[in-house]
């Protein structure tokens, strides 16, 4: 009886301290946020609600490592993403190959220590390799040589390049690729140029 | 500059053979960090650390030797490897950094703005604080990694740590995982560790901090997640702010049981 009275008791210090301690993943994040919120203090054109995230950023944020997301919350933020992508209104997709060679190697842009005045830069090369000639590539993201050599120079593939370009996420959730378009980092004209980088028959990237 | 026009001369010849040579490229990386290693004017900033430690300084006139950053008062061989790590007098989960402002406050007399008024040195401008932080951290070399992380303080500190580290964010969407969360990967010729693998999260915490050949400076973690943040495109990360120790918390418990060899020297 002693010993049946004793267990009860260290049930119920079990279920306490498990009241007590137990956090949920969004209890949790709310406390990363609120800390984060008074840890970060704005900067130029970076202010405090850059920490703020949206549905994409949430969910990708929380789902990582062994934390698989489940396929329909993946399928529903690729949706939701390309319903929101603006395609250019004049029909084309394709600018200048050699200004998209710029684009592609300028790193500049959105950070604290950037003038806002100044054109963003989409810095390509950081992640994906794209011609020949630039050895200094990362490895984040696929190779681009080639690009359109191997899928066709088709006005489809041009209108899949500047989805893609525009809004990642449309295409494959939860991508470490910017949302250059939907986040405003390069305008309608620029995302062209980096289209025409991948997809004209003269640029370096299909040589 | 001398060391400069090497180390440029390292990175064109690097770049050639990046393609098809990406193994002998580590090599020969491998070999140019072991070169440098031989003279690290980190141990300038050391020196200069150990005589700041010693000193007499502050409206107080008391040097750092009451100063508790871990293992009891005035030990500093070996406290680097427990932090961060919960302090009752401040009732905090503190790193290094933060414990030396502490101290510079409560023991010297200065006001916390004054104990941070140089927190990074640049062109002209001598930091203290990195100097300690020198001659802290190389107390610590050859000693593992001993992070506790049990008082509930330090738990909550790692687990937000954690959610900070995978929060995406800003117009880039990028976390720190976004570079740092899987393996083998680069950034135009950059290495990037895999801070969520036990090997990666270790090799790379007992790296810091570091001299910067390309800044002429030693760099502190609180720096590296500071310049890490700036990179994401977030605001600025303020100096010893709670999410920059959670952080810390994160990155240095992972890094548990490797062997803290820094102030290291970093192109």
């Amino acid at each position: 009886m002693k010993k049946i009275i004793g267990s009860v008791v260290v049930l119920g210090l079990i279920a306490a301290g498990c009241a007590s301690t137990y956090v949920s993943e969004e209890q949790r994040e709310a406390q990363a946020l609120a800390m984060m919120k008074t840890s970060f203090k704005e900067n130029g054109q970076a202010k405090l609600d850059r920490l703020d995230q949206d549905d994409m950023q949430k969910m990708c944020s929380r789902y990582h490592g062994d934390t698989k997301m489940p396929k329909e919350v993946g399928e529903k933020l690729e949706k939701d993403q390309q319903a929101q992508i603006k395609y250019p209104a004049d029909g084309t997709y394709l600018g200048d190959w050699k200004s998209g060679e710029r684009i592609a190697q300028s790193g500049v842009g959105k950070q604290f220590s950037d003038n806002p005045a100044n054109p963003n830069g989409a810095n390509c090369y950081a992640c994906h390799q794209l011609t020949k000639a630039e050895l200094a590539y990362g490895t984040i993201g696929p190779s681009l040589y080639n690009f359109a050599k191997l899928r066709g120079y088709t006005p489809e593939m041009q209108k899949y390049a500047y989805g893609k370009v525009y809004n990642s996420q449309a295409f494959s959730a939860c991508s470490s690729m910017p949302r250059f378009g939907h986040s405003g980092i390069l305008t309608e004209a620029q995302i062209k140029d980096v289209v025409a980088l991948l997809m004209d028959p003269q640029s370096p990237v299909n040589k | 500059m001398a060391r400069r026009s090497g180390l440029m001369a390292v990175l064109f010849t690097l770049a050639l053979g990046a393609q098809a040579q990406d193994k002998s490229v580590i090599e020969e990386i491998e070999k140019y960090r072991a070169a440098l290693g031989d003279g690290n004017p980190a141990e300038l900033w050391e020196a200069r650390g150990e005589d700041l430690w010693k000193q007499p300084r502050g409206p107080k006139k008391a040097s750092f030797e009451k100063c508790d950053i871990g293992l009891g008062p005035g030990v500093v061989k070996g406290a680097y490897t427990v932090l961060p790590k919960y302090f009752a007098d401040t009732d905090k989960v503190e790193d290094l950094e933060s414990r030396l402002v502490t101290c510079m406050v409560t023991l010297q007399g200065f006001t916390p703005a004054e104990a941070k008024k140089t927190v990074f040195g640049g062109p002209g401008v001598r930091s203290d604080l990195e100097a300690l932080v020198a001659y802290v951290t190389g107390s610590s070399r050859g000693i593992k990694m001993n992070v506790a992380a049990t008082h509930p303080k330090e738990i909550e500190a790692y687990e937000i740590g954690k959610r900070i580290f995978y929060h995406r964010g800003g117009p880039h969407d990028f976390a720190c995982s976004t570079c740092h969360g899987d393996d083998n990967l680069r950034i135009r010729l950059q290495d990037l560790p895999n801070l969520s693998k036990l090997a990666d999260a270790q090799k790379a915490y007992t790296s810091w901090p570091a001299y910067r050949v390309s800044q002429g400076e030693v760099r502190t973690f609180q720096w590296r997640l500071y310049d890490c943040f700036r990179q994401q495109r977030f605001p600025e990360l303020e100096y010893t702010s709670p999410a920059s120790i959670a952080l810390t918390m994160f990155l240095a418990k992972n890094a548990n049981g490797g062997v803290y060899n820094a102030p290291s020297i970093k192109r």
